[in-house]
């Protein structure tokens, strides 16, 4: 196990320097960093005193090998637009978007996996059959569509729960949250759901399948004719072997999770880092860009490992070495 | 050939299953309007003679102020919502087909010869599937157009498919180290095959299977993403029609109660992909062997 951790580490300290690599790049040749730090109406003198300043006229190695020393000290530069330090910008963003992004998986996680295990006991009631059908809709309505669905119907028609914003939040030192005021709550209810449907209807499909074939092995049958109540048989000995691949697709989405973000963030005007993401990259915000894409890379693959580890002790029967 | 074939079972389950038909059905629909568009649309709406601003923001025909040929009505620009619909379902499409056609190629051959060869190169082609998988498809290709500021309907499928072939070289690799063991395979070996006759004569026919259902269930998701990127504004350029820049647009107008410009566009998305999916799953379960399907 300690191997198998140590290996995984090294290999996602490689996949770091990759996209690092690939930041660089960016930063570098995507649109003229002279230009943007100097300003468009610079002279021939000022952009070279700007190149020599940054040190852009160094060979390429020297550079990159800056970059990264710059960046594993968290100093990614300022931002071309607002002219404050990158990571700065993002962090301040980044516990909007991280409680929108865990209320929206727990709304999956739990109502997906209830409903699926609900559905597969008794496939043909015909609540069930609306579950069903429901879980369709959900797999084919892209994450933007729901949001607009969303607030036309709660927002426009029923005019119960306000359509953009974060409402009030309450500072506990850096975090900025919003679950501990109405304002704050009522406010994350619809971006939350809008987030969450599709994963919500992917799990509750992953369940059903699951629980189908499961519930026809010979131990289930066994535990039926044990006289076990039925609580008993579907939560302990079926739902446990189901949920191994349920908890995997779970882990394996925030890659997925973190991209919606930034479409439901942008839908609801939600301040988090993927609405600022999308606004740098209209205003082609290079160093803000670089940011981001170095954060999500450290996240998805912190997440990563921890679902590989987590998964081996859900299922004994996996033993890395 | 063709008689076996139609007497087949998987023929045979076609017919007899509801999702099947009505899925199937709805997408051939989908496809008849999207090759016809040029002939059954009311206009052309990205003919710049043929639009007028005269004409923008018409509600549908049967409510008070809607007018011919706009039967579903017009956007800001006086285009037809109808017509606007049957153009970008043409989107969709293309870049559905697009890239279930290349990501598709290009990882079941990776996956093939990653189950196959195995060894250095399976390790080296998995742990870029793994890198490409965690960072998803849609964060990729998101990130891709955002900052490249290419545009084209092309150019929008190469950046899906980016991260789209994984699954499919996942997919393939899984199946092909199934089939690699079946006696067929030893025995085609025995005989003295050749590599390359192996991987395509016995072994990817027989990998093929679980290949449809990821490529039906891949359609879905890439023309839904399609429709995303669009609507952020990184898609396709504005000359092209798309369902989700027309969603775009359309939000700004809902709070103004005009909500045939997102209803449209949005129903017409949605019933695609609901068509695509039950396809689909009809697929997954006739493929599937463990599931012996009750009746």
């Amino acid at each position: 196990m300690g191997t198998y951790i140590l290996r995984r580490l090294i290999q996602g300290a490689f996949v770091l320097l990759a996209v690092s690599f690939i930041c660089f790049i960016i930063f570098r040749y995507v649109g003229d960093p002279v230009l943007s730090l100097a300003g468009r109406y610079a002279t021939i003198q000022e952009r070279e005193m700007v190149r020599e300043a940054f040190g852009l006229d160094k060979p390429f190695y020297v550079q990159y090998t800056r970059f990264i020393f710059n960046a594993a000290q968290g100093n990614f530069g300022k931002s071309y637009v607002s002219r404050i330090p990158a990571l700065g910008l993002i962090l301040e963003r980044f516990p909007a978007t991280a409680e929108l992004a865990t209320t929206a998986i727990f709304i999956a996680f739990v109502l997906g996996v209830g409903l699926g295990v609900l559905v597969s006991v008794k496939p043909y009631a015909l609540r069930n059959r609306f579950i069903m059908a429901g879980s369709l809709g959900g797999i084919s309505t892209p994450t933007f569509l729901m949001g607009i669905v969303l607030i036309m119907i709660f927002a426009v028609y029923l005019g119960i729960l306000p359509p953009f914003g974060r409402g009030d939040t309450v500072k506990i030192g850096f975090w900025r949250t919003g679950f501990l005021t109405w304002s704050g709550i009522s406010h994350l209810i619809l971006p939350a759901f809008t987030l969450g449907m599709y994963q919500l209807a992917v799990l509750l499909r992953l369940t059903r399948a699951g629980m189908r074939e499961v519930l026809t092995e010979e131990y289930i049958k066994t535990a039926w004719s044990k006289g076990l109540p039925p609580r008993k048989v579907i939560f302990k000995h079926a739902l446990r072997n189901v949920l191994i691949p349920v908890v995997t697709m779970t882990g394996l989405q925030f890659g997925e999770l973190i991209a919606f973000s930034i479409v439901t963030e942008t839908i609801f005007q939600w301040p988090g880092m993927g609405n600022l993401l999308l606004t740098s990259i209209y205003e082609s915000d290079q160093p803000v860009i670089v940011t981001y894409i170095m954060l999500a890379a450290l996240i998805i693959l912190s997440l990563n490992i921890i679902v590989d580890i987590l998964y081996a002790f859900l299922n004994p029967k996996i033993r890395y070495d | 050939m063709t008689k076996r074939f139609f007497r087949s079972k998987i023929i045979y389950d076609f017919f007899h299953d509801p999702s099947a038909l009505v899925g199937s059905f709805i997408l051939s629909v989908f496809i008849l309007a999207a090759v016809l568009a040029p002939w059954i649309a009311p206009q052309d709406p990205y003919d710049l003679e043929k639009v007028s601003l005269e004409h923008f923001l018409k509600p549908p025909i049967w409510k008070e102020g809607g007018e011919p040929p706009f039967l579903l009505g017009t956007d800001d620009q006086g285009r037809g919502i109808l017509s606007t619909v049957l153009y970008g379902c043409r989107t969709s499409l293309i870049v559905g087909f697009g890239v279930v056609l290349i990501a598709g190629t290009f990882g079941i051959t990776m996956g093939l010869l990653s189950g196959y060869y195995g060894g250095h190169l399976d390790a080296v082609i998995m742990r870029l599937a793994d890198t490409f998988f965690s960072f998803s498809t849609t964060l990729m290709a998101f990130l891709l157009l955002g900052l490249f500021k290419e545009r084209g309907v092309l150019v929008v499928i190469i950046a899906i498919c980016i991260a789209d072939w994984v699954k499919y070289a996942r997919t393939m690799r899984g199946s092909v180290l199934e089939v690699k063991e079946e006696a067929y395979i030893l025995a085609a070996k025995a005989t003295g095959a050749r590599d390359l006759r192996l991987l395509l004569r016995h072994l990817l026919p027989n990998a093929m299977p679980p290949i449809f259902v990821v490529m039906a269930v891949d359609l879905a998701v890439v023309i839904m993403l399609e429709a995303t990127l669009s609507f952020l504004g990184v898609g396709v350029p504005l000359t092209e029609p798309s369902l989700g820049m027309m969603i775009a647009i359309g939000k700004d107008y809902i709070y103004a109660g005009m909500w045939w410009l997102v209803v449209f566009p949005g129903a017409a998305l949605v019933l695609l992909v609901v068509g695509i999916n039950l396809f689909a799953d009809w697929l997954r379960e006739e493929l599937n062997p463990k599931i012996e399907k009750e009746r």
